[in-house]
């Protein structure tokens, strides 16, 4: 399905990140965001407010985080595409609505414009440390999508990918932006209407006392209802079946059957499986001379434009390095870095943390390659000569590490060496 | 209480110690610092503050610039009441008795995401000062509003096309209601009677509530030279009374023989640059019914206080 021209303001922007997402999320036809104002996030709820009256969407300002993420399930759940926006500790906020809503199935996407941290961190620069928190944040099992957008023209673009995943698998999204492309003013074209391919939500079509909410089409996918439409619908947080109701006769079993009753009575396998069983259609990366590389370098947001530069010096001085950029996160491309681990001799890893994907990089190179965090504290990006380094170190070692090791960057040689004591002695 | 100063010219009675000190971060013209400043002159150095995500969690400055000159525990967002409430129960077991925990938040940080903190702690009874600097939107994160947010003001998510409907919240009824000892509102054009309020309350055991009106030149949109005479007129025009509520006795510290039209008030201040005759109008009857339901609450404790 096209989007709908009301919703989509074509034209040349010079405007941030946070900007580029809300004018993408309207693209997407959202019609409602309930938001808190928190750094580095706050520009993309108030240009979604200023335009929301033209589109006829909806900007609600919640009393805190744990409002502007229910007030967006319950928003979603009765037939609008929704929204929140947040950062760091509003994100942390948010963990346990995101499990709800993970159970409950209500299609949402969630802007993230990381900070870096933890907690309070600082608001007003930039980090890439929530990305483990984003699969792993809430409790019990399930999955999610995260994108990383590098550009503000990708977080338009990506904000309304984001939307029609979640529309498409019923999960939640996560829009894993940083603070730099947040915040980083850039050229975006907004295309025009027809031009924007939307997913619409994919309600019931069936005949309406054959419904059952949670019945999956072959893509394990259920279709859903919106509020208006005439079902008496139940939907819970407990561990519910197909019908939508929790899972109660099997109190009186024996441990072993009642586990067996959870298995495959509940809709619990299933939160995991839409998504890793439909990763293939989900995964998406950006692939750079990885036909012939020795050494690949493996990033996401930011720092794969920092990487790309990198890469660039490492191919003039002739070493064969590869870039792959995560485009989705999570699912994690498994099976293709256990692909390349088999023909490279390793991975460079930089990520605006101290080591969070690289883990999973080398999870799935299975020991068969070197893997090198260059780790980065936040509030800055690293310097491509740090990335460059690791690089010249893999290819000058030519051995096999045992573990993943640490590349240890300029900054810190710099910055931390003493001179902030000893200025203050002075 | 204002027949006794009505005509007499008020002494400086302000605490001549200076705890907080020049070289902060906020804007000029700041209405938060000044705030702070009183309180702390009526406190003293013996104070801990739990202060939440808010202008001060910045204006304080960093390292080694700390104005603020007592201990921070720079607590969550949600939570400058309960962070208060265990630093207060601490101080008890560790037999500190004349230190005082002071919660000091935002409105965003007290109206909305603290609201839950505060009531829980208030309903505790939990020893601890809580005081909140209204200026009336998230000014921190550039003016979006808040439930303190007053009728008819523009911020970044009101933007003018849809301005903040709805009444600011009355917070001062919320504290009445949990039947604290004592509450009060205060405003930092008279800091006499502000710093009077933060001394009472330091004496009485139980959670006490200040409300503390502190104008924001930068979100409000006045020049940074008038921040007083907005405050000022906040109060002459009765938009924002100074009373307090003393073990559920209303007492108004200020009545103004004749108000001023909130006009007066409104005028000078970019954020409600937009309203019309019609919309001012509403705004000056809402407060006469607030001033009106006020004078009714004093009269009815009036034969307990006496």
């Amino acid at each position: 399905m096209k989007a709908n021209p009301r919703d989509v303001f074509t034209g040349t922007y010079y405007i941030d990140g946070d900007v580029a997402a809300a004018y993408g999320a309207l693209a997407a036809g959202c019609k409602f965001l309930g938001g808190y104002p928190i750094t580095p996030s706050t520009e993309a709820a108030e240009a979604f407010a200023r335009k929301a009256p033209y589109v006829g969407a909806q900007f609600i300002q919640m009393e805190d985080e744990l409002g502007s993420i229910a007030s967006v399930l319950g928003a979603s759940w009765s037939g609008k595409k929704s929204m929140t926006i947040t950062s760091g500790p509003g994100y942390s906020l948010m963990m346990e609505n995101i499990g709800l809503g993970a159970a409950m199935e209500i299609p949402f996407v969630i802007i993230n414009i990381q900070r870096s941290g933890p907690s309070t961190g600082v608001p007003t620069s930039t980090g890439q440390a929530d990305i483990m928190q984003s699969k792993w944040g809430a409790n019990g099992d399930y999955e999610v999508i995260a994108l990383a957008p590098e550009s503000p023209q990708e977080s338009f673009d990506f904000a309304i990918k984001a939307f029609n995943l979640a529309e498409r698998y019923r999960v939640p999204v996560m829009f894993m932006a940083d603070e730099c492309v947040g915040h980083m003013t850039e050229k975006v074209v907004i295309p025009d209407a027809s031009e924007i391919e939307v997913e619409p939500r994919r309600f019931y079509q069936g005949k309406k006392e054959e419904y059952i909410p949670y019945r999956r089409d072959q893509d394990l996918v259920p279709p859903i209802v919106k509020a208006g439409d005439g079902y008496h619908l139940y939907i819970t947080g407990l561990t519910h079946d197909e019908r939508g109701y929790p899972l109660l006769d099997h109190r009186s079993l024996p441990k072993i059957e009642k586990a067996k009753v959870i298995h495959k009575k509940s809709t619990n396998p299933y939160l995991v499986d839409k998504i890793r069983k439909n990763k293939d259609e989900i995964i998406e990366m950006q692939e750079d001379h990885l036909e012939d590389a020795e050494v690949v370098i493996v990033s996401y947001g930011i720092t794969s434009r920092v990487a790309y530069r990198a890469f660039e010096q490492a191919r003039q001085e002739g070493i064969k390095v590869g870039m792959l950029r995560l485009i989705t996160v999570w699912p994690f491309p498994d099976d293709r870095i256990a692909e390349l681990a088999k023909k490279v001799k390793g991975f460079v890893v930089p990520e605006i943390n101290y080591g969070q994907i690289v883990f999973e990089v080398d999870r799935c190179s299975h020991g068969k390659a070197n893997t090198i965090l260059v780790p980065h504290g936040g509030a800055s990006v690293h310097k491509p000569d740090d990335i460059l380094g690791a690089i010249k170190k893999i290819v000058k070692d030519n051995k096999k590490y045992e573990q993943v090791i640490e590349y240890t960057t300029t900054l810190e040689k710099t910055i931390f060496k003493g001179s902030l004591t000893e200025k203050i002695k002075k | 209480m204002s027949n006794k100063t009505k005509g007499q010219k008020i002494k400086l009675t302000l605490p001549i110690e200076e705890v907080m000190s020049p070289g902060h971060l906020a804007c000029q013209g700041c209405g938060a610092t000044l705030a702070l400043r009183y309180t702390l002159k009526a406190l003293g150095r013996k104070t801990i503050m739990s202060i939440p995500a808010c202008c001060w969690s910045v204006i304080d400055g960093p390292f080694p610039y700390s104005a603020a000159g007592v201990p921070i525990y720079h607590c969550a967002f949600e939570t400058a009441a309960s962070t208060a409430s265990g630093i207060s129960h601490a101080l008890a077991q560790l037999g500190q008795d004349n230190v005082t925990a002071l919660a000091w938040a935002g409105d965003g940080g007290t109206f909305d995401i603290g609201l839950q903190a505060l009531s829980g702690a208030a309903e505790r009874g939990d020893n601890v000062i809580y005081i909140v600097y209204d200026n009336e939107a998230y000014m921190n994160t550039g003016i979006q509003r808040s439930s303190a947010t007053p009728h008819g003001a523009w911020t970044t998510t009101t933007p003018v096309k849809h301005y903040k409907r709805g009444p600011k919240k009355n917070i001062m009824a919320i504290m009445a209601a949990h039947h604290v000892p004592y509450c009060a509102t205060a405003n930092i054009a008279y800091p006499e009677d502000f710093i009077r309020k933060v001394k009472k309350a330091k004496n009485i055991m139980g959670t006490k509530f200040i409300h503390l009106y502190a104008p924001c030149p930068t979100g409000w949109k006045h020049p940074p030279d008038i921040t007083i005479q907005v405050a000022r007129l906040a109060t002459l025009t009765n938009v924002f009374p100074l009373y307090e509520i003393d073990n559920d006795v209303y007492t108004i510290n200020k009545k103004i023989q004749k108000a001023k039209p909130v006009s007066e008030y409104l005028k000078l201040q970019g954020r409600f640059r937009h309203l019309s005759e019609k919309e001012v109008q509403f705004i000056q009857r809402t407060v006469d019914q607030n001033w009106k339901r006020l004078l009714k609450l004093e009269e009815a404790f009036r034969n307990e206080k006496n």
